[in-house]
């Protein structure tokens, strides 16, 4: 310790304090105040580089998302209209049909209402002219028999030869 | 550009050094013929290598006695101020003569004597002459100013290449990441994010400055600045100073009046944590001091066993392996004991200025 102290020079001490106060100034000035300057910049430059990069690569992503969820809202929109014109198509079919059924049906049921009328009516005329004929004969028989009995059997038989169902 | 001015510089310099050279030269025979192979001998020179001196010896021949180097200028304050080339001592030899004054280099420090040069000591052997005030520009004086210029030109070009473009170009590829080191392992991780860019001017330049000049230390030059202890107390100073100023109000209770414990410890603690803020920086120079002389003395030690050996031919290859060895280390030395200067003013810097919410 006591040479440590004999040792210290002032001299040395005090050149020391002033060329280091010196550099300390001068380096602060055009040294070091430029350099961490630009380094501070460069390397907010570096930041907002990356982070506006991650930003675009994130909309870029949202774009995407966006392009696939509008490209399947689409499909499934085409998808939807196609089935209803199915369904449409198959209605109309079904529907035509039943309509054409019923009006077969109807027309159907008409003809034979209007066979059986005439039918009927058609029955009722021949039993009316076999009823005037009957009589007709009837007439023609007993006149007959009344004068020639082989006479009258001929002219039944004639009479019946005569008659056609029309 | 910038490589090309810094070479320039050391050519200047190498010119210099060597026209000085040729004037500076000097034939006189120093003591025991100049020899150095005895342990007292080694164990002065080595000690003389330590101190600081008075010019720029670059080596010397013992057995001619001539040194090669250059005088430099003794700048005394003794009743006026008294400038002269130190190559009035010649090297300590003679006794140098300035307008009617006597003075002598004694283990290179400056005693005022008569005209023969008489020392005389106390009993433990320390010379108890006049020592006039010694401002002079000695080596280390010169070294410094070296280690200036070369920081100088080194950072001014790496903060000139930010000009051009946002990487720099050429040394500064270097020294860019040394300086983001400085400021991300140790300003911000000390101080903290918004309060370290006070103080990176001084980190970066001590930090720098003590790092360029022990790696000086390990070349020939022979210089030893950083183990010098009026540099490391200067550097520490320098710490304590900007510490104390810097602090904030929490800093200042915590010494003066602790909070959260009781009054009478309060008491106690006061003296305690006072004395606390010299002993860091106390620390800090002691450290630097005592690492980077230990070094230099480790490394000649071990050179000087060649010259102390019985056998020459064993000893020389066992030397040189182990001056190597240990030269490495001290190149790492170099590097950790600036790190660690720096680590600890931005540790001491970060106390003294941190918002204590914590508590």
């Amino acid at each position: 310790m006591d040479k440590l102290i004999n040792d210290f020079s002032f001299g040395l001490f005090f050149w020391q304090a002033l060329i280091l106060l010196v550099l300390l100034f001068l380096l602060r000035k055009y040294a070091w105040k430029p350099i961490l300057d630009s380094l501070n910049n460069r390397e907010e430059g570096i930041k907002n580089a990356l982070e506006s990069a991650e930003a675009a690569r994130k909309e870029m992503q949202n774009l995407q998302a966006d392009n696939e969820r509008i490209l399947n809202e689409a499909r499934a929109e085409r998808d939807g209209m196609l089935k209803e014109a199915r369904q449409l198509k198959e209605n109309m079919i079904a529907d035509a049909k039943s309509e054409a059924q019923a009006e077969a049906d109807k027309i159907v049921a008409q003809a034979q209402v209007t066979i059986q009328s005439e039918k009927k009516a058609a029955i009722a005329d021949i039993k009316s002219q076999v009823a005037g004929l009957s009589i007709e004969i009837a007439e023609k028989v007993v006149r007959q028999e009344l004068a020639d009995k082989d006479k009258q059997l001929a002219l039944v038989q004639s009479m019946l030869g005569d008659v056609t169902l029309n | 550009m910038q490589k090309i001015s810094v070479v320039r510089i050391f050519m200047t310099l190498a010119l210099i050094l060597t026209s000085l050279n040729l004037v500076a030269k000097d034939a006189e025979k120093g003591e025991n013929e100049g020899r150095v192979d005895t342990k007292n001998e080694i164990d002065a020179y080595i000690e003389h290598h330590l101190q600081d001196s008075h010019d720029f010896t670059l080596w010397s021949d013992g057995q001619e006695g001539t040194h090669v180097g250059f005088p430099l200028p003794v700048i005394l304050w003794d009743g006026g101020l008294k400038v002269f080339s130190s190559s009035k001592f010649h090297h300590g030899e003679t006794v140098a003569e300035v307008e009617g004054n006597y003075y002598k280099l004694y283990h290179s420090k400056i005693y005022k004597t008569d005209a023969e040069g008489t020392i005389t000591y106390d009993e433990d052997h320390h010379a108890t002459n006049a020592k006039p005030l010694d401002f002079s520009i000695t080596k280390n004086v010169v070294t410094i100013l070296i280690v200036c210029v070369l920081m100088f030109l080194m950072f001014g070009g790496l903060a000139k290449s930010y000009r051009k473009g946002p990487l720099p170009t050429g040394f500064g590829r270097v020294l860019e990441p040394l300086v983001i080191y400085v400021r991300d392992e140790i300003a911000i991780p000390n101080i903290g994010k918004e309060k370290h860019r006070k103080f990176m001017g001084f980190l970066l330049t001590v930090f720098f400055f003590i790092w360029i000049l022990n790696l000086l230390g390990m070349t020939p030059l022979g210089v030893n600045v950083t183990g010098n202890i009026a540099i490391t107390v200067c550097l520490a100073l320098f710490t304590y100073f900007i510490t104390q100023f810097s602090a904030n109000k929490e800093y200042w209770k915590h010494i003066f009046w602790m909070p959260g414990v009781p009054v009478i410890m309060k008491i106690v603690l006061m003296p305690i944590e006072i004395l606390g803020t010299l002993t860091k920086p106390f620390a800090l120079l002691i450290r630097l001091f005592a690492n980077i002389t230990a070094g230099h003395v480790v490394i000649m030690s071990l050179i000087a066993l060649i010259f102390t050996a019985q056998n020459i031919y064993v000893m020389t290859p066992v030397s040189l392996l182990l001056t190597i060895f240990i030269s490495v280390i001290e190149l790492l030395v170099a590097f950790l004991q600036a790190f660690i200067f720096t680590m600890l003013s931005a540790l001491f810097i970060g106390l003294a200025v941190q918002d204590h919410d914590h508590h």
